[in-house]
């Protein structure tokens, strides 16, 4: 396939390249998602971990 | 065997195993989805019948596979948790949710985008179209049955019945397109015999079914990490693993 009938994709660019990166957003949205709730979850608990703490002195 | 069964109920070795997998599962993800869209947008050859829009089903079909699988694990999960008491179950159901619904998602928004040059419409009301949308419902009510409540077991025993209930749509999705007239395709890679699918076309789309596996499994380690966390915050051991 040469390149400017990889970007036409033979007529149906319209349609497949925005699938493509549609794929792709959803993909990196649930990879910054999960990072995202996992650095939450590590500040709750290291909140818990100062709460308790001064609460024992 | 159930050694290790019953040392995936324990939350201190649920969190290291996770966080312990998820790079391999994501390079590996990353390596077999580039694989995967290189050999389906550039070497695959074009369909005689579709041209180059066939090519959507290097994310389409993927996508709707994994918006099932991830299902049946988030049902499978909170049987679990309900039947035995493992709380581990309600964390992998919890952390499966917002995987699932964002790949049933993507299935119904890649599958319009198909619809449209083949069958003329972005939507119809067809019984494969149709039971996916209740799919994405079905995500969308769990995860808002879980939050609903403000005692957390409560939410997860109920989100997790939901669930198993809502288990009875992924047959209906797989088997919509043989037991009632259907505008979608028949199976081409998943029927009994040979796959109708020639093996240039046909390995990019398994490499990408992998890929998607894999990604699943890389993102459900590091929301089970926090959803683990989230769960055991007065535990010693969550202590110790945030002091170090």
């Amino acid at each position: 396939m040469n390149s400017g009938g990889f970007w036409s994709m033979g007529g149906y660019a319209r349609y497949v390249w925005p699938c493509i990166g549609f794929a792709c957003a959803v993909l990196g949205w649930n990879l910054w998602s999960a990072r995202r709730s996992l650095r939450a979850a590590r500040l709750r608990a290291g909140r818990a971990l100062a709460m308790t703490s001064g609460e024992s002195r | 065997m159930w050694t290790w069964f019953y040392k995936l109920a324990s939350p201190p070795y649920v969190y290291r195993v996770a966080a312990a997998l998820m790079p391999w599962f994501l390079g590996l993800a990353l390596l077999t989805i580039g694989y995967g869209l290189i050999g389906g947008l550039v070497w695959a050859p074009a369909d005689y019948q579709q041209g180059d829009a066939f090519r959507i089903i290097y994310v389409h079909v993927p996508s709707a596979w994994m918006s099932e699988f991830v299902y049946t694990t988030m049902a499978v999960a909170g049987a679990i948790a309900l039947i035995w008491r493992i709380k581990m179950g309600h964390a992998v159901a919890a952390a499966s949710a917002p995987i699932g619904a964002s790949m049933t998602l993507l299935a119904l928004v890649t599958g319009s985008m198909w619809g449209k040059p083949m069958w003329g419409t972005y939507w119809a009301w067809d019984p494969r179209l149709t039971s996916e949308l209740i799919l994405l419902f079905l995500y969308v009510g769990v995860m808002s049955l879980r939050s609903a409540f403000e005692d957390p077991a409560r939410g997860d025993r109920a989100a997790a019945l939901l669930s198993i209930v809502g288990a009875v749509n992924v047959p209906i999705i797989h088997y919509s397109v043989v037991w009632w007239n259907s505008l979608h395709q028949a199976a081409t890679v998943a029927k009994l015999g040979k796959p109708s699918i020639a093996g240039s076309m046909l390995w990019p789309l398994l490499s990408m079914f992998l890929g998607f596996m894999l990604f699943y499994g890389a993102v459900l380690c590091l929301r089970l990490q926090g959803e683990v966390l989230n769960r055991e915050r007065q535990s010693v051991w969550v202590r110790e693993a945030i002091k170090s």
